[in-house]
């Protein structure tokens, strides 16, 4: 597993997704770090791939912005082949056979999530080694590991847009919170069949929390 | 309706004054000369019937198979040249394993049938290759949606409700478009493929044959299997009697002439 060379730029990170009837609401924090610096405190690390899939990209900045442009290309291309919009399966699919054959190289957790006409809405998670997981809701990078409790505790199947929008706001800050590579703002977006909402939660909104 | 080509059907990579590419069309009589093969495409699948014709009684029965499975969930029949079969088939295979190690779902039938077309199709620029002498009908369930597709040496490829190809296809193509087939089942289209091979095939042209049955549907679950011994069995008699019921039927205007 390729570690960060001195100098990598880092997606310090807390990521999540969460899916729920009729979507899915991804969320992330906002904080770019090359070692102490904080290269960038606004950075938008939920990166389209295709107009109703979504990734959530931890890791290294460089890493994970070349592979999601290049499973992007791949989708467009299929698109124009195939005559109809891929399923967020197969999205998951190609980021996976990216990051598995490129293991030794790479230093990319991904989280896919989306919606589609087949399965509706579903969320992926690819960890470091490049296997992939279905899940009803994923956590990653270094922020994920301080909420897992606090998730595992609050979640629950078949909640509602709204209750998936707060359960993710109130992780990601969290996380924010405790991790040092996770901070800034935290951006969410909710993607439907209809469309795809972006959200935005600066700092002085973030959820009450116990700070002292 | 045959034309010499006279020095412009030499090689595959040489058109005629008339725009034709003579290569690409005697291929075409290659399958024109073959057994019947026909597809079916109904409401709930697609079946297949080939008309094998036999040189030998000392041939297995149910052996050499002329309709194969690409996938699990593709079949393949074909008129034309059996061994140009079996290539299309193995790479037809290749691109569909390809396609799930990539994408890890089944290829849809529309992207099946465009990859072997292209692959046909490239046979058909180079002197240095013959194009392939066979007209080949894909079958193939997309989820719950019958696909069927023919793809000639040309490389050309179109979707089909019902198609036939070879030696009895006019015969063949006039009974399909009799039949309502938005509204059959598979098994319904069973007996009538096998009426129509038995009535396309040409006794005093070739005396063996035997009919082979494919099918794609519901209720083979989406896989692309040869019938259950007992629709074969009922399609086979089926066909039969249709053919007897023809026969007295003619016979019977002989005495009315009189």
């Amino acid at each position: 597993m390729a570690q960060l060379k001195p100098g990598e730029v880092s997606l310090g990170t807390t990521i999540m997704a969460v899916q729920f009837e009729g979507g899915v609401v991804v969320g992330a924090d906002s904080r770019t770090t090359t070692g102490t610096y904080i290269a960038n405190r606004v950075t938008d690390k939920l990166t389209k791939v295709h107009d109703r899939i979504y990734c959530c990209r931890s890791g290294s900045a460089a890493d994970t912005q070349a592979v999601a442009d290049i499973v992007a290309y791949h989708l467009e291309l299929y698109t124009a082949q195939h005559g109809k919009e891929p399923t967020v399966k197969v999205a998951a699919s190609l980021f996976q056979q990216l990051c598995y054959e490129n293991k030794n190289r790479l230093s990319a957790g991904i989280i896919i999530a989306g919606w589609d006409k087949v399965e509706g809405s579903s969320v992926y998670e690819i960890p470091l080694g490049g296997s992939i997981h279905k899940q009803p809701f994923a956590l990653g990078g270094s922020g994920s590991v301080f909420i897992y409790g606090y998730c595992d505790k609050n979640f629950q199947l078949n909640m509602s847009k709204e209750e998936c929008i707060e359960f993710v706001k109130n992780s990601v800050s969290l996380a924010m919170t405790r991790d040092g590579s996770s901070g800034g703002v935290i951006r969410l977006a909710v993607i439907t069949e209809d469309n795809v909402e972006r959200l935005l939660v600066t700092g002085d909104k973030l959820p009450e929390q116990y700070l002292g | 309706m045959t034309s010499i080509g006279t020095g412009y059907d030499l090689s595959v990579s040489t058109y005629s004054p008339d725009g034709r590419v003579f290569q690409v069309e005697y291929a075409q009589k290659a399958v024109d000369n073959s057994g019947t093969a026909i597809g079916l495409r109904v409401k709930d699948g697609v079946v297949l019937a080939v008309e094998k014709i036999k040189h030998s009684r000392l041939l297995v029965p149910h052996s050499n198979r002329r309709i194969l499975t690409a996938g699990k969930h593709i079949g393949i029949a074909s008129a034309g040249w059996m061994s140009d079969t079996r290539h299309l088939v193995k790479r037809v295979r290749e691109e569909a394993r390809h396609y799930t190690d990539t994408y890890k779902v089944k290829p849809p039938a529309n992207i099946v049938a465009e990859r072997l077309g292209m692959y046909v199709q490239a046979y058909t620029l180079y002197s240095s290759v013959r194009p392939f002498g066979v007209s080949t009908l894909l079958a193939c369930m997309d989820a719950k949606e019958p696909q069927l597709y023919m793809i000639e040496p040309s490389g050309h490829y179109v979707g089909y409700r019902g198609c036939a190809v070879g030696k009895g296809k006019q015969v063949a193509k006039t009974e399909i478009e009799k039949l309502d087939l938005e509204n059959m089942t598979v098994r319904e289209a069973a007996k009538e493929a096998a009426r129509i091979i038995y009535s396309a095939h040409d006794d005093t042209k070739d005396k063996l044959f035997e009919l082979e049955l494919s099918w794609v549907c519901e209720e083979s679950n989406g896989l692309h299997v040869h019938v259950p011994q007992d629709v074969y069995d009922q399609s086979v008699q089926f066909a039969e009697r249709s053919l007897d019921e023809d026969d007295d039927d003619n016979e019977m205007e002989d005495d009315e002439d009189l």
